[in-house]
């Protein structure tokens, strides 16, 4: 029962992840994009838990939490670039 | 408050700024290594002392939380509301029409003062029903808020005050 | 026992991937930026703490291993995301909301982003570093 839903969940998050990059590629502002980015990330860090769960080996969850901390770090240093045209003062 | 901050630290302060961030970054590593062992253990208490030290001037004040009973039911009162949140987020933006919701900015006054405080009920009004906290204002009394479907932006913004920052300003001051 | 965390573990996946999918479609749905910003910061944190509670579940159950990352990852997320957020919601002030039209009035001083820290304030912090 566990595989079927973890294959739905991989096919939800995949279409998550498509229309993430549809909105890097049609919306016109550099802010959604970022958001847009910042939600992917969130995304790929809910398919790598899947994933593993579907491997059943916890060596994956350090994967994630580095993309956890580079997605956030990116999402500000892009947003404080926006703000201040410079990212460290 | 003030007063207590300009004491001359002790050695025992200097040495340890912040006895809780040094518990928090030792819980942190052995969590981070997920086994137990005095080797960790010790590691983790020198990555405690060390941290702390290196960015002790970014943190000029200790929070002051006076009671940490009610802080542990602020966090699961929290949690619950990020719960409903969500289901009210997804409901609106599955079911809502566009051009029915009520968007609008509101102004929150605060009475918290210190900065530890007033970054809790910002990140806790950001994560809550239909929220989002925005800026604070240059003079550090208000806070403005994005709402997402909001009818009566008054009651919103008397809803934040008794739920959350009434709570807040019993745990710190 | 073991079915009934079975049938647990399927619906936190299947109720997290939903949330996901919900997030990344009101991104799409919504009209402005700042409608949009809702829709991730509140659907994804309940989306991935799901898959993460699913996980937890799991290998504590059925690998017989208890493993503490999902924990720091979900804390990471939920310190991270009014982060996030606000930062978005500064930077879009900045660069499309105008101080006067858009955004009410803050008061005596006016918003952060559009101004420098009040002076009352600037002498408090550096009263505070001594």
């Amino acid at each position: 029962m566990i595989g079927y839903a973890l294959t739905f969940g991989f096919g939800a998050i995949s279409l998550a992840l498509l229309m993430n990059l549809w909105c890097i590629f049609r919306r016109a502002g550099v802010l959604d994009r970022v958001l847009a980015v910042d939600t992917m990330v969130i995304n790929v860090i809910a398919l790598i838990i899947l994933y593993g769960i579907n491997e059943s080996t916890p060596v994956y969850f350090e994967a994630a939490l580095i993309f956890a901390m580079f997605g956030f770090v990116s999402t500000v240093a892009y947003c404080k670039f926006v703000l201040r045209g410079d990212i460290i003062e | 408050m003030k007063e207590e901050a300009r004491k001359p630290l002790g050695r025992g302060q200097r040495w340890i700024p912040h006895p809780l961030l040094t518990l928090l970054l030792i819980g942190i590593w052995i969590l981070l290594q997920n086994s137990f062992s005095v080797a960790h253990l010790l590691l983790g208490i020198a990555l405690g002392i060390i941290f702390p030290l290196m960015t002790a001037s970014f943190w000029p004040d200790r929070p002051n939380v006076h009671n940490y009973g009610k802080a542990l039911a602020y966090f699961v009162m929290v949690v619950g509301d990020i719960v409903v949140a969500n289901i009210e987020v997804a409901r609106l933006i599955l079911f809502a029409k566009v051009a029915d919701l009520h968007t609008c900015w509101v102004r929150v006054p605060l009475e918290l003062t210190s900065p530890e405080a007033i970054t809790l009920f910002a990140g806790t009004i950001t994560m809550t029903p239909g929220t989002v906290s925005c800026d604070l204002s240059a003079d550090g009394r208000s806070l403005l808020v994005h709402c997402l479907n909001e009818p009566d932006p008054e009651a919103a913004v008397q809803r934040m005050k008794s739920r959350y920052e009434a709570r807040l300003m019993e745990i710190f001051t | 026992m073991t079915l009934f965390v079975e049938i647990l573990v399927s619906v936190l996946i299947v109720v997290s991937a939903l949330f996901l999918l919900v997030g990344s479609w009101g991104m799409i749905r919504m009209p402005d930026l700042m409608t949009r910003l809702h829709a991730p910061t509140k659907a994804t944190t309940l989306g991935v703490g799901g898959a993460l509670l699913a996980s937890i579940t799991y290998f504590s159950v059925f690998e017989g291993q208890f493993t503490a990352h999902e924990l720091l990852i979900s804390m990471f997320l939920f310190l991270t995301a009014p982060i996030t957020a606000q930062f978005l919601a500064k930077a879009h002030m900045h660069r499309n909301l105008d101080p006067v039209r858009d955004v009410p009035r803050a008061g005596e001083h006016g918003w952060s982003t559009y101004e420098a820290p009040a002076p009352s304030e600037v002498a408090d912090a550096g009263d505070r570093h001594h």
